[in-house]
């Protein structure tokens, strides 16, 4: 039981895809100004993660190894586009925000990460949690940017005025930087030096 | 047979894309309708939002029954009648060499080279008068071409609203188009003067309410000076002689009768 547990918690801070490998960092920077948008995100990315491992995992004996990665990227697009098309329909304010995004999470570097470091070699119900665990590290990063840029930036949460803004009558002075990317990595620079701090054995060793 | 043997990979390629596409297929099909609807639907919210009487509470298809579509020749102003305006869509109008219209170089203020010949705009009507004319308009911000309405009054002159659905202004800076408080103050703002001269600016920093020029003038936006000014631009585009002034003439001769 442990083993599930670990394969399924360890990648929310002991190896967060974004905070140690330090993939999936576009996305991560494109769609964080808004905490609505990226909750949105993170359910897609875990959505596809998930399917994606466990689909290639399911198939992982058949795959021949010349074609392993188009295999996967075949599976991976596959879930994609379906993700789109059900945003579109269902969620099409959101869908619109993130654009071109959601069909980036095919080229997602956690994506495929996954598939071909955890799915290719572990069973299905495994690589399945791992698929999960890994889309929850990269979306617990990604909530966290957008609720400091977004409270910062606009001085609101999920639409809600947190911080009143002067050019509505209140006393905050939006900082607008935190609406650009740029500010995405400063946020995930701190985030990932805090992370090191708690988790000093993340430290890489220097030459 | 061989995990990796010829036939092997041709087998495993053939069935993963067979099996692949059709659940593409299954998504695509089965939810295009539901995708049409909401694309119709958005495009009927921005012009209610436009016209200033847009309700969330209400569904949006008994809000529009108030709102009648017209294709307009902009050439002459009249109403075109041989245009179907169900799926009528200015872009593509734009595109096609049989209604694409190239904006003069020196008449371009919108920065946005080619329209079409004709353009959908939308009557407000209540009890048979006209309320509202809604026009769309668009043209280049700093970064990206900005797509709106903007509707004016019975007079033809009075703004009622102007709202943007669609840009890639800086958020924070240009992207402040969308702030309702700046969008407010377009109300009541008139786009000719007496001698029908089109006069509406928008100016940098904030309008001084005391000056007689006033009623011409929308304020800036702070640290956006080239969005507001494409702003600026695509008005005096679209309601100049090249845009939509024909059709206003000619529906203050004759009045808007249906």
């Amino acid at each position: 039981m442990s083993i599930h547990k670990d394969v399924l918690l360890n990648p929310l801070f002991n190896k967060n895809p974004i905070g140690l490998q330090i993939l999936g960092i576009c996305s991560a920077l494109a769609v964080t100004s808004k905490l609505e948008t990226v909750i949105v995100m993170s359910l897609a990315v875990i959505f596809v993660i998930a399917g994606s491992n466990f689909s290639v995992s399911l198939i992982r004996n058949q795959i021949p190894s010349s074609i392993r990665i188009i295999v996967q990227i075949t599976i991976i697009a596959t879930l994609v586009i379906i993700v789109d098309q059900f945003l579109k329909a269902y969620a099409f304010g959101i869908s619109k925000q993130l654009s071109v995004f959601v069909g980036l999470i095919i080229t997602n570097c956690i994506v495929l990460g996954r598939a071909e470091a955890f799915a290719m070699k572990n069973p299905p119900s495994l690589s399945f949690l791992d698929g999960i665990g890994n889309g929850l590290g990269y979306s617990l990063v990604l909530i966290l940017v957008a609720i400091f840029r977004e409270l910062l930036g606009a001085g609101k949460l999920l639409g809600f005025t947190i911080l009143p803004s002067t050019s509505d009558g209140g006393w905050y002075l939006p900082n607008g930087l935190m609406l650009l990317p740029p500010s995405a990595f400063f946020i995930i620079g701190l985030l990932i030096w805090a992370l090191r701090t708690w988790k000093t054995d993340q430290i890489e060793q220097e030459n | 047979m061989s995990r990796d043997s010829n036939l092997k990979v041709l087998i495993v390629a053939f069935l993963l894309c067979l099996v692949c596409s059709i659940l593409v297929s299954v998504a695509a099909v089965g939810l295009r309708d539901r995708q049409e609807r909401n694309k119709t639907e958005e495009m009927k919210r921005n012009i209610l939002q436009a016209a200033g009487f847009y309700d969330e509470t209400q569904s949006i298809e008994h809000q529009f029954t108030k709102v009648q579509t017209r294709i307009v020749d902009m050439e002459s102003g009249s109403f075109s009648t041989d245009m179907e305006t169900e799926g009528f869509d200015s872009r593509r109008a734009a595109r096609d060499p049989r209604t694409r219209y190239e904006i003069p170089a020196d008449k371009d203020l919108g920065g946005i080279k080619v329209r079409s010949r004709y353009m959908d705009v939308y009557l407000v009507m209540e009890d048979d008068t006209l309320q509202q004319l809604i026009l769309p308009v668009h043209g280049k911000g700093l970064w990206s071409t900005m797509y709106g309405f903007i509707s004016l009054g019975d007079d033809f002159n009075t703004v009622k609203g102007f709202s943007f659905y669609e840009h890639g202004e800086t958020p924070g800076l240009g992207g402040e188009i969308d702030n309702p408080s700046w969008k407010e103050q377009w109300k009541g703002k008139q786009i000719y003067d007496e001698a029908g001269v089109l006069k509406i600016e928008v100016v940098k920093g904030k309008v001084d309410n005391n000056s007689p020029e006033a009623d011409y003038q929308a304020d800036g936006l702070a640290g956006a000076t080239l969005t507001a000014r494409g702003v600026g631009y695509l008005i005096h585009y679209w309601l100049g002689d090249n845009g939509y002034k024909p059709l206003i003439e000619r529906l203050k001769r004759e009045g808007a009768a249906p």
